[in-house]
């Protein structure tokens, strides 16, 4: 209970200013978290809006890119086959570059022509048409989801690092400074409890020699008074020069 | 280019029926190895759904792919394999197929964004 409530630290002026150095330290650090959340949280909700229009759009983009398979096989007969058993070497292939935002790295995908077209002859003998407008609305799509699984790589990213530092937000904002500040109190009132028992204890002296003193004013006033009288005595043994040796 | 492994072009995947598949091998995504594997699979009424599960696993273990297309129909038949890869890369991708209209309340990155957006923007 007591290690949850405050740091275990020796009340005293040296902890205090710790504790103080390390209070600002943790609101410079809670300041600059949120900062970080907050920047995240702008680009998040601008990837979000992106990624919706881009998924309406790649309804779209397929829907016609579905449609011109379709037309290619009614002019070129089914060709299914020859294509599934044909395939070599990918012509698109994926780049991916880092961009950074508030030092989180975020992957961006980018498509590009890598070789030749392994279907160059397809269609050769009739649809050829067809079969163009077909890979070249293919190839529209597969650049356009390309473009959707940067958006969506960096949605995931982003909403693990946003999750992250939000933690470490609230962490700082309702564990760890309010910790500080319940040391910093506890060090303060038993620096003020010291301080209220030095001087207690300063008085008490003060107190108590006024009294010795009282004392002896009194029992020399009784000495004079008996006769014996204590003022300027000189001692026969006093030579009246100190010690050389010691 | 060949110096640092990021800069080396990766590859997409296709599961998806047989028109899907067509299409994008068309487009130029397809290619297969020197192990004979291929980065797309095609799917019909016949497969069995632990086979495409396999073949997802796979295409996520393979460290040159980086985007995986699946149909919609399709990953909803594995949605739990799905939903349990969490990692960024490779990026799981669900477009329409031919004979699906696409759903946009079952793609689990939407899904994951519910709540943080008035419904009506997803339609």
């Amino acid at each position: 209970m007591s290690g949850k409530e405050k740091l275990a630290i020796f009340p005293s002026r040296g902890a205090q200013m710790l504790m103080k150095s390390r209070l600002a330290g943790a609101q410079k650090g809670h300041g600059l978290l949120k900062k970080k959340a907050d920047a995240l949280q702008m680009r998040f909700r601008m990837i979000l809006g992106k990624i919706i229009e881009t998924k309406t759009l790649m309804g779209e983009v397929m829907k016609e890119a579905a449609f011109s398979l379709a037309e290619a096989k009614f002019a070129t007969g089914d060709f299914n086959q020859v294509v599934l058993q044909n395939v070599t070497k990918a012509q698109i292939k994926i780049r991916s570059k880092k961009d950074n935002v508030a030092g989180v790295n975020l992957p961006v995908f980018e498509s590009y022509q890598d070789g030749t077209d392994t279907y160059e002859l397809a269609g050769l003998a009739r649809g050829g048409q067809q079969l163009s407008k077909l890979k070249k609305n293919y190839q529209k799509a597969v650049t356009l989801l390309v473009e959707l699984a940067s958006l969506q790589t960096s949605f995931v990213t982003l909403d693990e690092v946003i999750k992250i530092t939000n933690r470490r937000v609230n962490a700082i904002e309702h564990v760890i400074i309010p910790r500080i500040e319940r040391t910093l109190q506890y060090i303060i009132s038993e620096l003020d409890e010291l301080e209220r028992e030095e001087f207690y204890r300063l008085k008490k002296i003060q107190d108590k020699k006024k009294q010795a003193k009282a004392k002896a004013e009194a029992r020399r006033l009784e000495m004079r008074a008996l006769g014996t009288d204590d003022r300027d005595v000189a001692n026969m043994l006093d030579e009246g020069d100190d010690d050389i040796l010691f | 280019m060949s110096l640092h492994s990021a800069g080396k072009g990766k590859l997409l995947a296709v599961i998806g029926d047989e028109d899907t598949c067509v299409g994008f091998l068309l487009g130029g995504v397809g290619e297969i190895n020197k192990h004979r594997h291929s980065n797309f699979m095609v799917v019909d009424k016949n497969t069995a759904v632990g086979e495409i599960e396999e073949t997802f696993k796979r295409f996520i273990k393979r460290d040159d792919i980086d985007i995986i297309l699946i149909n919609q129909n399709i990953a909803e038949m594995i949605r739990h394999v799905i939903d349990s890869h969490t990692q960024p890369i490779p990026s799981v991708l669900e477009i329409p197929s031919k004979d699906h209209p696409y759903d946009a309340s079952k793609d689990s990155i939407l899904r994951r964004a519910k709540g943080m957006f008035n419904p009506e923007d997803i339609h």
